[in-house]
């Protein structure tokens, strides 16, 4: 199996007119690695995500993607080598049917020229059925994406990460506003995504991040504090100074 | 056989029997409206599917207008021999301008009055989409675009016929256009554009253009973020838009007898976007629909009481977009809703 | 005329230009950063301040009947905005093309309704004697340079208003409020700001500052049904350039507009100023999209 890391960020710092979103973030993800970022409130998570799909561009460092320097590409350029990101209020196409948004995003070639055909290839609509039933939406085939539930239409916007084939996803909150029943299964999901894609996945839920079991970074304060496997963050004094043992009188 | 599909037949010849069904004035003001659908169909596309308002849509109307009317001015005239179009004698002009030469051919007029509007829509949109200006924005300088090209009709009296604009006209490519005979058969033609425009846009909107078109309305980041971009998807629909206002425009020279910058400025403008707002933005008939009822009502009102007509058309553009977003067609067709229907509820849910 | 001059006599025409674009974008702008909304009827506001200060003055006729006018025109202009904002724009708000086409309604309406009242051609409204002088330069570089008193006089109270506009967001609690709701609406309503108050106040304040400068116009020339119309464009594309909701950016971009109408009209007429100022718009936002002060978002879309 290559070695070779997917994704890595060098030294990249975020500056928004003076305030330090990220200050010298380095990180590094292996192909099919699934990968937690947790943080409290303001640690520069979504603001990681931002950088890494080109919304934000770091002020200094560099994104290598497959070994290739991505920083200064346009964003679909960026999707377009393999990097699909599910934002935090699910970003789905309200007006288009859950199967359009699926097939949207399952559009191989991208050109548009190439858009004034009626019917999608064969293959993209296999692919987009065959998530459809992933993500659990069958029976939601021909709804408007607008008028799902929430939790439905987080689903359903994993789903279209997942249907652009690219391989590495981002999946930023992806159990925001879910129940605990929901959450499971958005961490079953998650997992089954996990060796078909590489999966950076940011949350604040610890039991969801325990759910998922997975090689973790804690971002604060725009800097990494530690990383290490769920246990070994858990048992960690200064992750739980300025983030666990808040989490847990939340919690409680 | 289906309702829909009968309501259809019955439309198609319905219109193409209209010159001997109806008065000649009535087929003059029929054709006209006719020709304003095409506008109005332009901004189905652009804003109803699209998510793009465009207050301008004169411009391109008087592109196409203006283009075809510089060969009607030209009909008939010895260049050769120094002849020049009355109100640039008036104007004490002592040469045709340059760019006026080639209208002289009737092809190449009819060329200029689909390409012109094109061209100068794609190049717009393009520089202004290109750098992600949108929604609000674009409508703005599309308004101030309406304006600038309006005025400088008006003062450019010497080129463009000013405020008065371009009227007159006896003959195209040699065929006389005052007769009643002619008057149905640009009737038809019209009718027919329309008919044929109708069924191409049926048809753009139904392929993946069309979805693509109205997934860059609902996100237009969520779908660049899905790797596509959505610039040329707005373009070309903006460029079509362009395209179909200039035949709109062009035609409606033809029935009227006239373009002038009275036809084409802010008001006019966005007097388009009321059309398709009554009669549905979403829906291709609508924008048809809407047209002819609000101009046949604006016939009827600004006849009887003038000044009651803005105070009705003010009215309209509150009530329209306040209550009945669907327009008309809304209420015999479920639509689909743009993003800014749902956000309300979405909220709601959240 | 010396050469230098006319140039000066121009720049100051420019900001004189500027000043009464600021007055008129400065609600347009100030509403479009906490709404996201252009409101079309507002030019119209600028009409109705023209009017009121004409009424003004039959009452209180006399030297000081265009002060007393000012707050005459800010009140009334207020208070239509307000009715507008609770009728029309609040309902809409969340569709801001929708408001737009809605509030171009009611500008159409409030044109109709003044022509329907003091007719087409307009009313006079002659500026009091303490404005009718001229700054005259007769002698050396500056000769025949003239600023007139009505120009100075627009500058001054664009100044004024400018200055309390910027105490009232930066120094007081409403300003406050503002600049909270402004920055992340759903947060700064979560910690108790009432927002929909503050949309209303500001939107007031917006078309209250439009008024005013209709006084300010009915000084310059005769107010018609449309006076606000020849104003408003050049206003919206103020609002372009300067940036989403920027005090700092409206000003810049007003100064900007006017200068460049003020300069470019030595050269070529009226008409042709309007195609390259345009023309100017689009290639800034080539350079500079998002306006002159650049205000991040962190919302997918908008």
């Amino acid at each position: 199996m290559n070695t070779a890391p997917l994704l890595t960020l060098e030294n990249v710092t975020v500056d928004f007119d003076g305030f330090k979103a990220l200050t010298d973030v380095s990180l590094s993800l292996a192909p099919q690695d699934l990968r937690v970022l947790i943080g409290p409130n303001g640690a520069g998570k979504s603001t990681l995500c931002d950088t890494i799909i080109g919304r934000v561009r770091p002020t200094s460092g560099r994104i290598l993607f497959k070994n290739q320097p991505i920083t200064a590409l346009p964003e679909q350029d960026i999707v377009r080598r393999g990097i699909c990101r599910k934002f935090q209020t699910p970003g789905v196409l309200p007006s288009l049917s859950v199967m359009e948004n699926l097939l949207v995003s399952a559009r191989k070639n991208r050109a548009w020229w190439l858009a004034f055909s009626s019917s999608p290839p064969a293959a993209e609509q296999e692919r987009a059925e065959e998530i459809l039933e992933t993500i659990g939406l069958t029976d939601r085939r021909e709804t408007l994406a607008g008028s799902l539930a929430h939790g439905e239409k987080q689903w359903l916007e994993i789903g279209m990460v997942v249907a652009t084939d690219a391989e590495l996803l981002l999946l930023d909150e992806p159990t925001a506003g879910m129940g605990p029943q929901d959450t499971q299964r958005t961490a079953d999901l998650i997992l089954s995504l996990v060796g078909r894609h590489a999966v950076l996945v940011i949350d604040h839920d610890m039991s969801f991040v325990e759910a998922l079991n997975g090689y973790t970074t804690v971002l604060h304060q725009g800097q990494i504090l530690r990383e290490g496997t769920v246990s070994e963050i858990r048992a960690d004094a200064a992750v739980e100074a300025v983030y666990l043992g808040r989490a847990k009188e939340d919690v409680a | 056989m289906k309702p829909a599909s009968l309501i259809t037949i019955l439309t198609l010849a319905l219109g193409a029997a209209a010159p001997w069904l109806i008065s000649s004035y009535e087929l003059s003001l029929l054709g006209r409206f006719l020709a304003f659908s095409l506008v109005a169909l332009g901004i189905m596309l652009t804003w109803g599917e699209g998510g793009i308002l465009s207050l301008g849509q004169g411009v391109f109307f008087g592109l196409g207008g203006y283009a075809l009317a510089m060969n009607l001015k030209l009909a008939g005239l010895n260049l050769a021999n120094g002849d020049m179009p009355d109100f640039m004698q008036w104007s004490g002009v002592s040469a045709l301008p340059g760019f006026w030469y080639p209208f002289a051919n009737p092809w190449f007029s009819l060329v200029c009055v689909v390409l012109v509007p094109g061209i100068f829509a794609a190049a717009f949109s393009w520089l202004v989409f290109r750098r992600r200006i949108g929604g609000v924005y674009f409508a703005l300088i599309t308004q101030a675009l309406a304006l600038a090209f309006a005025t400088l009709l008006v003062s450019e009296q010497a080129f463009t016929g000013g405020f008065n604009g371009l009227t007159d006209f006896s003959t195209f490519a040699g065929h006389d256009i005052t007769s009643q005979g002619a008057a149905r058969v640009i009737y038809l033609i019209t009718f027919l554009l329309v008919v044929a425009s109708y069924f191409f846009l049926r048809w753009l909107l139904g392929t993946r253009f069309g979805t693509m078109l109205r997934a860059t309305r609902d996100g237009e980041n969520r779908v660049r973020f899905l790797g596509h971009n959505p610039l040329p998807y707005k373009v070309v629909a903006f460029t079509l838009a362009g395209m179909l206002s200039g035949m709109g425009g062009a035609l409606f020279t033809l029935h009227a007898g006239v373009i002038s910058p009275a036809l084409v400025g802010v008001v006019p403008s966005i007097e388009m976007v009321v059309w398709v707002a009554v009669g549905g933005r979403n829906v291709l008939w609508g924008a048809i629909a809407g047209t002819l009822l609000v101009n046949f009502a604006k016939d009827e009102i600004s006849s009887a009481l003038p000044s009651l007509w803005l105070y009705a058309l003010g009215g309209l553009f509150i009530l329209a977009v306040s209550f009945l977003p669907g327009g008309i067609a809304g209420l015999f067709t479920t639509p689909r809703m743009p993003r800014f229907f749902q956000r309300r509820r979405q909220e709601a849910a959240e | 005329m010396h050469e230098t001059a006319f140039l000066i006599g121009q720049i100051f025409n420019g900001f004189s230009v500027a000043s009464l674009f600021i007055m008129a974008a400065l609600g347009l702008a100030l509403s479009f950063g906490l709404m996201r909304v252009i409101n079309m009827a507002h030019g119209e506001m600028l009409m109705l301040g023209g009017y009121l200060a004409y009424l003004t003055l039959l009452v209180v006729p006399g030297p000081l009947g265009i002060l007393v006018a000012m707050p005459v025109a800010f009140i009334g202009a207020a208070l239509l905005g307000a009715v507008l904002e609770l009728t029309v724009i609040h309902r809409l708000s969340a569709r801001p093309l929708d408001t737009l086409l809605a509030t171009w309604g009611v500008s159409l309406i409030l044109q109709q309704a003044a022509r329907n009242l003091f007719g087409a051609i307009g009313v006079q409204v002659v500026a009091p004697s303490w404005l009718n002088h001229t700054i005259s330069f007769s002698t050396g570089i500056l000769s025949g340079l003239t600023l007139p008193d009505t120009r100075l006089f627009i500058l001054a109270v664009a100044a004024l208003i400018l200055g309390g506009v910027a105490l009232l967001i930066n120094k007081t609690r409403l300003g406050l409020y503002v600049r909270a709701v402004n920055q992340d609406r759903p947060i700064a309503a979560a910690l108790g700001v009432n927002a929909r108050l503050i949309d209303l106040c500001v939107f007031a304040l917006g078309t209250g500052v439009a008024g005013l400068a209709g006084v300010i116009l009915a000084l310059l020339g005769p107010v018609t049904p449309t006076v606000g119309q020849s104003y408003i464009v050049p206003a919206f594309l103020v609002v372009i350039l300067g940036g989403l909701g920027s005090l700092v950016g409206t000003t810049i971009a007003s100064i900007m507009v006017g200068l460049f109408t003020a300069l470019i009209e030595i050269y070529v007429d009226v008409s042709v100023a309007q195609v390259l100022l345009l023309a100017f718009v689009i290639l800034f936002i080539q350079i500079r999209p998002q306006g002159v002060i650049a205000v991040r978002s962190r919302a997918l879309e908008g």
